[in-house]
């Protein structure tokens, strides 16, 4: 638990957070390990955790009619994985894949839920946390959409 | 297209004749993915060797299609090979692209200001490439490596298309098999198979193993890439004064009397290519200029 504290504590995602909150934080957190090539949660199934990617690689995929599964991004060490358990339907949007061997933080995103209702404090706190992540990945998102190695845009 | 004799038979010093084309033959084409090639030339007639340094570009003459800037790709360490890495765009590139061994091209340079290596000696060195970009950083890319005991940590990120728009595929394995140098290659999308990052390559900046308060940043490709790109070196730490650009414009004579390369108050062939991004920040977000 220590360990797991103390990864948390330097994971710029938690800087700045008051200390009741840090440990309400840490007790939803869980070391995860994921063998090359599992699938970690895949397009439509419920979204009751995030994760803080300690090592490995994780790729988010899409299915792709007639072509398969299409990789839109890959996250790496020091990368948070997941939203979806912040926003209503609380369902994945894509799957995730570990590529090689992953180790992770699992973050108790239900329990999480509950408590941001209750203290909207808290909420804010998180939320603002996952608006930059969330625009870092619409920025690059929209830069991918350019396609801007293709022909002049 | 046949060698003009009566060209060959000129003695004259091309660097005192800048709007004559010097006849080149190509002497090699690689095909490096379905869009870009790379072709090797060697001087006809009195010339023997061109020397350039890294970041200069050439202008080509097609004969009876038209004129063009390209960067040089090759090693400035051997004078006597021109290489040049185009990507088959529009009509000159597209005749480019259909010739073959033993044709003839026209060749006008070397032109432009050079990548500034020499100040990053002692320093670290982030080469950023994004997709046809990576052509005409290799040529510094090439000369830090034949020096390699001269800096710090030397960082390659390359972004590009697909795999398969991946350049020089086989110097990047090479590349990265030598223990002295960190190169990381990013695709904007992919199918399962690839093993490599997907994203953009402003994302492998946070993390790329580089001390920002002691590096010289070198970055190519897009435009809309390299102000992201310059953006995150400068978030993470890195001087705008230490981050250099290579700018493309429209060119005409590619010395400096036309005007047709006008970017602001600079003109891309003569005061560029290679520009300090602190000098030229303000003109890349600006609409029309
Ligand atoms: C200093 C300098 C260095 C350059 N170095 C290289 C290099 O090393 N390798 C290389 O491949 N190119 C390089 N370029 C770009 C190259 O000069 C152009 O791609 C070329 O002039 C296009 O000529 P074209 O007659 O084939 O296309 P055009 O017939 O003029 O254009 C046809 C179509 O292609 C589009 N187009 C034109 N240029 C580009 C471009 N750069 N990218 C995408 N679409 C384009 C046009 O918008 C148009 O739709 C450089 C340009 C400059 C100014
Ligand atoms: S191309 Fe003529 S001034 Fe630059």
């Amino acid at each position: 638990m220590e360990d797991l504290k103390n990864i948390l504590a330097e994971h710029p995602f938690f800087s700045g957070l008051n200390e009741e909150y840090f440990a309400l934080i840490v007790g939803c957190a869980s070391n995860m390990r994921i063998d090359a090539g599992k699938i970690i949660h895949r397009e439509g199934e419920e979204a009751n955790h995030f994760y803080l990617i300690r090592s490995g690689k994780v790729t988010l995929q899409m299915m792709t009619p007639n072509k398969g599964p299409l990789i839109i991004e890959t996250l790496t060490e020091g990368d948070i994985l997941g939203w979806s358990w912040l926003v209503p339907p609380y369902t994945w949007h894509f799957d995730a894949k570990a590529l090689d061997l992953t180790r992770m933080i699992a973050l108790d995103g239900k329990c999480l839920r509950t408590k941001c209702e209750n203290d909207h404090h808290l909420g804010y706190e998180l939320l603002k946390r996952f608006a930059d992540i969330m625009m870092k990945r619409l920025e690059s998102t929209r830069l991918q959409l350019m396609d801007i190695y293709g022909d002049r845009p | 297209m046949a060698t003009d004799p009566e060209l060959l038979s000129l003695k004259v010093d091309y660097k005192w004749n800048p709007m004559l084309p010097w006849p080149f033959q190509i002497r090699r084409v690689k095909h490096e993915t379905e869009d870009t090639f790379t072709i090797e030339l060697q001087p006809l007639g009195a010339l023997e060797e061109f020397a350039y340094q890294p970041g200069q570009f050439n202008m080509l003459y097609v004969y009876g299609v038209g004129e063009i800037p390209i960067s040089i790709s090759g090693d400035p360490a051997n004078p006597r090979v021109l290489v040049h890495t185009t990507r088959a765009v529009g009509t000159v590139t597209k005749a480019m692209d259909k010739m073959k061994r033993g044709d003839i091209l026209g060749i006008r340079g070397p032109y432009g200001t050079p990548w500034p290596i020499d100040q990053a000696n002692g320093s670290d060195v982030v080469f950023v490439a994004g997709g046809i970009g990576l052509a005409p950083l290799r040529p510094a890319l090439y000369e830090v490596v034949a020096h390699r005991e001269l800096y710090g940590k030397v960082v390659l990120l390359y972004g590009t298309r697909t795999p398969l728009d991946v350049l020089f595929r086989q110097e990047l394995e090479n590349w990265r098999a030598r223990f002295d140098l960190e190169i990381y290659v990013t695709v904007d999308r992919a199918m399962t198979g690839w093993r490599g990052n997907v994203g953009v390559v402003t994302n492998l900046i946070p993390r790329a193993p580089f001390d920002p308060r002691n590096t010289m940043a070198f970055v190519c490709g897009p435009e809309i890439m390299m102000r992201f790109t310059a953006m995150e070196l400068h978030k993470r730490g890195v001087d705008n004064e230490h981050i250099f650009v290579s700018m493309e414009r429209n060119m005409k004579c590619a010395i400096g009397l036309c005007g047709h390369c006008q970017f602001g108050s600079v003109f891309v062939c003569k005061d560029g290519p290679v520009f300090r991004y602190s000098e030229i920040k303000e003109m890349l977000v600006k609409w029309e200029i």
